[in-house]
Parts: structure tokens; sequence; C-alpha cells
């Protein structure tokens, strides 16, 4: 608007080329640094087995944090994936074992029960998300408050379901279901797959569809966006949407895993995928960010939680310390962002 | 009192970029000088440097002859130096009071005089002619008033010079005036003001003398009554500037009605309003800031809930509930906002441009290439100029991101386009691009609507202005009563 703007912008815009280079292959260098400096504490840290079993790990976080690169774009967060998972997984299993005992008499296919199990988890992930779009949008509630409330609803839920307890997917099941998380495809564990997939179809629709383009367009500036013709509201529910989807991915690789459900599955999801999503150089006030940065900021937290667990530098107590450290300290670096 | 000011060989340069080049001159004490330039000429970093805001990479400023560095907008506070900034640097938050006393507050003892500075507070929002309670929050006025919120603050700081960086972008004639009668008091008690401002004709009813600079140079001064805007508007581009306007294009008698507007009334905004506006007609709208012209179209497109009224587009009715009817229907509408509501600036050029659009160019994925080409046509269509397409729209002029705003709300190829204040804040030539692109759209067939409160815009380029007054459409003027004297009575109602 002013003069001085387009000569104070000059100057800054050389800056940021520099800083947004950074961010872009910042935690790219960490990760590679973290690698060597595993390799060098520990002589197991490189071994396919390791890299396997880290990457399989990761794959529950990274896939929430896919989705929740979307919300966070958008300009919205959401808490509440940690609880939304455990309520998803204990309404799974409760209903497959139910369906155990035979629908009106009749028995059903376990094999069909597993895939109405998948099917629900989709249905519950997809439906509370577009709860929380339709509160946050056209309920003008702020979503870290939305999703705060929700956080507590679906927990409380997933509790009262399990009467305090586990909620355990009866035997035969577990058999069957097994593979979903244990089998491997070409070497390579199925949740790997799967989070492969998940992150090379969301950077493809961030970033090359025109949906993609509008969610950064109302995190870039909302205001611009509405005055531009973008159905804001509709775009934003649908990130929500997304985001529950891939809660309900997540969960239907995590139940396979351990076969039940307590009040304690998925607790603190939510900070470890925002901050995947944080250090992958995602702004946290929106407009702009990359899945691919939000995916190597998720292996980039298990690696240093993995190093952490196979040297003796310090207590696996301290590892959430350490995690918060380098959080802490990403943050620092982008303060000169924007 | 008073105070005197010399910058010798003032240069400063940000990173690689060269802004100002060794500017010498000086200001005498007790006058008002207008600085005029282009966009990127330095005048305001120059100034900003004067202020405290900035600092000279190189060469001396003199301040009653003592050479000064200010090392912030304290220091040069202290010296009597005050830069009035535009809307945007105060606290939506804060009520007017704590914005105009922020940092400066008055105290009893430990605690905050709060009424020592509520008095203190009324009586500059008086002097500046805002009638606003001073504990009224920033973010509950318009625009306008917060520029006025602007003026009175530097008013308390009680300043020997004072600098004014395009005061008047947002206010009204009438506002205008009250700033000026206010301007004549300062010189009265012996102020130096400088007053930046692209407005000619303020400049040439204001000030004693015009300095002009031009690519980060000083290139000439010379007292306000020896030249003509004419030749000012020469020396800013530093080549003859032909006539701004085109020859208003031919509206044969029966060119149909492409737009129409049946008794549109906006809560609190506009009450039963209706007008037409033809194929290949440039329709302005004048009138107050809060005369609701703004609320009115905003309604008009479904951004803002409209109560009553009827729109016709091309002979059919149509409702539109959002934006995207609008657009579908024939119909943009371009914010006068341009960095809140215009364009997406932290966002790259070719995303703006096909933002509303974007469909065209997703098969399902986005050709990016073909918008790269879309970017390069409207660089060249509408005379963007810029050295590197793949920038952010941020780092455009003000005049060359209003035409990527233009081309934006163009790109859905609307039969009818809004244009709400479209040479706000941009320099001379770029403004006098625009006008020929209005007449362009025009004569192509399309309906052009122009908000503007510059009234010679309206005047050079509207085939009929329609005046609105509190919410009502007062008058509608043809092309052979148009003048300043009757569009301003009309506005104010003194007719």
């Amino acid at each position: 608007m002013r003069p001085a703007h387009t000569e104070d912008t000059e100057s800054e815009s050389r800056l940021s080329t520099v800083a947004r280079f950074m961010f872009g292959v910042g935690p790219l260098i960490g990760l590679i640094a973290l690698c060597i400096g595993g390799t060098l504490l520990n002589g197991d840290f490189a071994t396919v087995d390791n890299a396997m079993n880290v990457l399989t790990r990761t794959s529950f976080i990274g896939i929430i944090a896919v989705g929740m690169t979307f919300v966070i774009i958008s300009g919205g967060i959401d808490l509440s994936v940690g609880s939304m998972a455990a309520l998803i997984a204990g309404s799974m299993i409760y209903m497959m074992n139910a369906l155990m005992q035979g629908f009106h008499g009749h028995a059903v296919p376990p094999l069909l029960i597993i895939a109405l199990g998948i099917v629900l988890a989709l249905v519950l992930g997809a439906l509370f998300g577009f709860a929380h779009g339709v509160l946050v949008t056209k309920g003008r509630i702020e979503p870290f408050i939305v999703t705060l409330g929700t956080l507590g609803i679906f927990r409380a839920l997933l509790t009262w379901l399990a009467d305090g307890g586990a909620l355990t997917l009866d035997n035969s099941l577990v058999d069957l279901y097994g593979p979903v998380y244990y089998a491997s495809l070409l070497h390579v564990p199925v949740p790997i797959w799967v989070f492969a997939i998940v992150a090379a179809g969301g950077a493809l629709v961030l970033n090359r569809t025109v949906y993609g383009r509008h969610v950064q367009a109302i995190g870039s500036n909302e205001q611009v966006a509405r005055y531009a013709a973008i159905r804001v509201d509709r775009v934003k529910i649908v990130t929500y949407v997304l985001l529950g989807l891939c809660v309900a991915v997540a969960t239907i690789l995590y139940v396979p895993r351990l076969g039940s459900a307590t009040p304690t599955t998925g607790l603190l999801w939510e900070l470890e995928a925002i901050a995947s999503v944080v250090v992958g150089g995602t702004a946290l006030k929106g407009g702009e960010g990359r899945v691919i940065g939000t995916v190597i900021g998720a292996i980039l937290l298990s690696v240093i939680n993995n190093i952490l667990n196979l040297t003796s530098i310090i207590s696996v107590y301290l590892n959430a310390a350490v995690q918060g450290a380098v959080i802490i300290l990403v943050a620092f670096l982008q303060r000169g962002r924007r | 009192m008073s105070l005197a000011v010399r910058f010798q060989g003032i240069e400063k340069q940000f990173g690689p970029v060269r802004v100002l080049h060794g500017v010498s001159f000086d200001l005498a004490p007790g006058r008002i000088y207008g600085l005029l330039g282009e966009n990127g000429a330095g005048k305001s970093t120059l100034m900003k440097i004067l202020a405290g805001y900035e600092r000279a990479n190189a060469g001396e400023l003199f301040v009653d002859e003592r050479a000064r560095d200010f090392a912030s907008s304290r220091d040069a506070e202290h010296a009597g130096i005050v830069l009035i900034h535009q809307e945007l640097n105060l606290a939506d938050h804060l009520s007017i009071t704590q914005n105009m006393f922020l940092g400066h507050e008055l105290k009893k003892g430990f605690f905050l005089d709060e009424a020592a500075m509520r008095d203190d507070a009324r009586a500059a929002l008086n002097d500046v002619g805002l009638h606003k309670n001073p504990d009224t929050k920033v973010r509950d006025l318009i625009v306008a008033e917060k520029q006025l919120v602007e003026i009175a603050k530097a008013m308390l700081r009680s300043a020997r010079l004072l600098i004014m960086d395009e005061p008047t972008a947002t206010l009204t004639p009438s506002e205008t005036q009250r700033l000026f009668g206010l301007m004549a008091r300062l010189k009265e008690a012996g102020t130096t003001i400088v007053y930046i401002s692209h407005k000619l004709d303020e400049v040439e009813r204001v000030t004693d003398e015009v300095i002009v600079m031009r690519d980060g140079r000083f290139v000439a001064r010379a007292p306000t009554d020896e030249l003509t805007r004419q030749q000012m508007a020469n020396l800013m581009v530093g080549r003859e500037v032909s006539d701004m306007f085109s020859d208003k294009p031919h509206l044969p008698d029966d060119a149909p009605v492409a737009f129409e507007v049946e008794g549109a009334s906006v809560p609190g905004w506009a009450d039963g309003i209706g007008f037409s506006v033809r194929k290949g007609e440039v329709f302005g709208f004048a009138g107050l800031v809060g005369a609701g012209r703004t609320e009115l179209f905003e309604a008009l497109v479904g951004l803002r809930p409209l109560c009553a009224g009827r729109v016709v587009i091309d002979g059919k009715t149509v409702k539109l509930k959002g934006p995207r009817e609008a657009m579908q229907q024939g119909l943009t509408y371009l914010s006068e906002d341009r960095k809140g509501r215009g364009l997406h600036v932290d966002m790259a050029l070719k995303d703006n441009l096909t933002m509303m659009t974007l469909e065209r160019y997703a098969h399902p994925l986005i050709d990016t290439r073909a918008e790269r080409e879309a970017l390069n046509a409207a660089v060249k269509d509408f005379g963007i100029r810029t050295g590197n397409a793949s920038i952010r729209a941020r780092m455009l002029s003000g005049g060359n991101q209003q035409k990527l705003a233009l081309a934006k709300f163009l790109n859905p190829d609307p039969r009818v386009i809004v244009l709400d204040e479209p040479t706000r804040g941009v320099d001379v030539g770029a403004k006098r691009d625009i006008y020929f692109l209005i007449h362009r759209l025009a004569a192509e067939g399309r309906a052009v609507i122009v908000i503007s409160s510059e009234l010679i815009e309206l005047i050079g380029l509207c085939h009929r202005v329609a005046v609105m007054r509190a919410g009502e459409l007062v008058a509608t003027l043809g092309m052979d009563l148009l003048t300043e004297e009757r569009l301003i009575a009309h506005a104010t109602g003194t007719h």
C-alpha cells in the first residue's frame, strides 16, 4: 500500500528465500544427522530390522499427522485425535465381539466381521471429523475449544464402554485380523505401506488439487479466500473429515497390534501428531506447510526415541524430555519465518 | 518552537537493494511540504529515517543544525519528530484512549491516571473531528476513523515536525477538509509538516512547497503555486504523462441493461436501493465513508446478509447466496481492502491469479504450467511489472498488486464487475493504467461499477454516478451533470 513496503519487503524476501530453503531441508538434515549419530552410537541402529521397526511404529502417528497437516494448514487444530482413536478402537472391538455371538441367531463369517469393523471405524472417523467441522464453521467455536471438549467426551465414552477396564478382541478374530499389523509385503510391513500411501496421497491432494490449494488459501487468509468465492466452510469441514478418516485408518492398523482398547489407548497421540506437523515445518498459524515435512517430522521424533532406547546415554524415562526439547528448538528456529 | 531539518547524502540499502542514493535537501521550519514520488521512489524510507524507524547506511541528518542519528522512534519523538502511521498500527482490542497513550501512559503515583488520559484523548479527538467515545474499542471503528485516531495520537505528542504518510487515503472529502484545517492551525503554531500523498489536488491545495523524489534520488523542489498538477506528475514519473483518462467508451442508446437491483436493503447500512447498469457502461458510486456503498455490494454478492431486494443479471432474476454463486452468474466484486480481502499476499502470483477459477486448470490435478502461462498472459495484458514471476504477491508494489487483483477478479470473465476503490494507494502511472483498463472493460461490453472516494476519478471514468448518503441512494447524475461540487453537495446533504 505504501511505497516503503516494496522496499522493506524486497530485503525480507531475500531473507525468507534462504529461510524457506532452510525449512524445506532443515528437518531432513536433522534426520540424516540423527541417523549418522545413531549409527555411530550403536551398531544395531543401522539395521533393516530396526529401520522397519521404527517406521512401523511411526506409521500410526504419521498417518494421523498427515491429516493433521491439512487441519493445521487451514488454520485449525484437533486435540481429540488420541481419544478419538481410543473410542474408535473400543467401538470396533465391541461390535466385532458382539457379532461373534451371531446376528439374530445366525453365525457371521469372521472375515465379514473384520470387514464390518473396518467400515465402522471409517464411518465413525468421518462422522467425528464432520461433527468437529460443523461445530467449528457453522457453530463458530474455536477449534481448540471444540476438540478440547471432544477429547474428554471420546475418552470418557470409551472408558464407559470398557467399564473402566479393557475391551479385548475375541481370540478367534485376533489370528485372522493380526496380519493387518504383522504381515509384510515385499519385506515391508503393511503399516508402512499404508503410511506411504496415505502420505503420498496427502501430498498430491495438498499440492496438486483444487481442494489442496483452497486449504492453503484459507489458512493464508480466510477473509481473502471468502472474497475469492471459495466455499470456506465446506473446505474446512472436509479437513476435519479427512483427519477423522486418517485416525480411523491408524486405528484399524493399531487394533490388531494389541487386540484391546483401554482408557490409556492413544494417550497423548494428539501431541505427537501436532509435534510431527510442527517439526516438519508447518506453521501452527496455518497458511503453508508440506506433507513430506510432516512425514520427516514424525520419523525424526521416533528416531530420537529409538536412539535413546538403544543407547544408554540417558535414562529412557527422559525420552519425552528430549523430544520436547527438540520441538522447542525447532520452534525457536522457525521464529524468523514471515 | 519549530524545527529545521537537513538531509545530507542520505543512503540506505536493504540487503543488496539500494533504495536511497545520497539524498540531500533541507526543510525550513514552519512550512508544509508535499513530498512526491511514485511507489518505490524512497520517500517513505527517507521519512522513516527521519522519524527513527530506520537508520541510514551513510550520510548525515541535521536537526536544527545538530547532526542526529535516531536509534528509535522514541528518540525522534524526544526531538519533536512524529510520523503518523496508517491505520494498521493500532491495537484492535484496546480502547481509543489506551491506543493513544500506548507507551506514554499518564500516571498518578503508582497507578494509571485514566481520567486525565481520557480527557486528553477526548480533546485530541475533537481536534481531528472524530466524535467517538474515547473508551470505544479500536476494532469497532471503521478504517477512516482509525486513521483519525492515528492523527489524534500524533497531536498528543506535541510534535514540532509532523510527517503524514498518505493520511487521506481512507478519508472522505469532509474528513479531509477538517484535516486540512487542522494542518493550517498546526502550521500557524509553527509546526513543520511533511505531507506524502498521491492525490495531487490535495498537495496543490494544502502545501507551500513541493519536493519530488524519483528512484531514491532528490529530483526537484519548487513552491507549490509555481507548479501545475501536470508538471508535478511529469516530475514524479520523469516523462510526460498525457491525460490521465482515455475518452469514455461510446455507450449506444439501445445498450441492454446488464445489471439491475431493486429495493436492496442491508440491515444497518442500506435501505431500498435501486439502480441499473447497462452493458458497456461505467457506473460510479460516490458517497462519504460509511454511506453504505461497500456494504451494499458485499450484500449483493452474498458476503453479508441482504434482507430484501431483487437482483437481475442479463434479464434473469438471480439469488446470490455467496460469492461463488455470484461469480457463476457473471458478477465479481473486488474489495477496497487489497491486502485483507483482495489478495493472498503470502501466496505466489499465479496462485492468486487462478484462485477463483482453479477448476479450469485442474483435470483433476492442477496443471501448473497452464497456470504459469495464464500468469504470463496476465502480466502482459495488465501491465504488471515484476522482475520475477515466482515471487509472492506481497513483494509487488501497490499498483502492481492492484493490477494483479484486477486480473484475478476478471479471470472468471464476469459480465458485471464491481471495483471498490480500485486506485487506492496506487501511484500515478499505475492509476492511469487502471483507468484505461476500466474503459477497456466497458468497451468489451461489460457493465463496470466503480465505487470511489476520489471524485475526479468518478468524473473522469463514469457515464453516470449514483450518490449514496447514510444508506440511501440520493441522486444519480448523468455525464452532463458530473461536477465535484454537485457530487459533494449530494454526498453531504448540503444540496
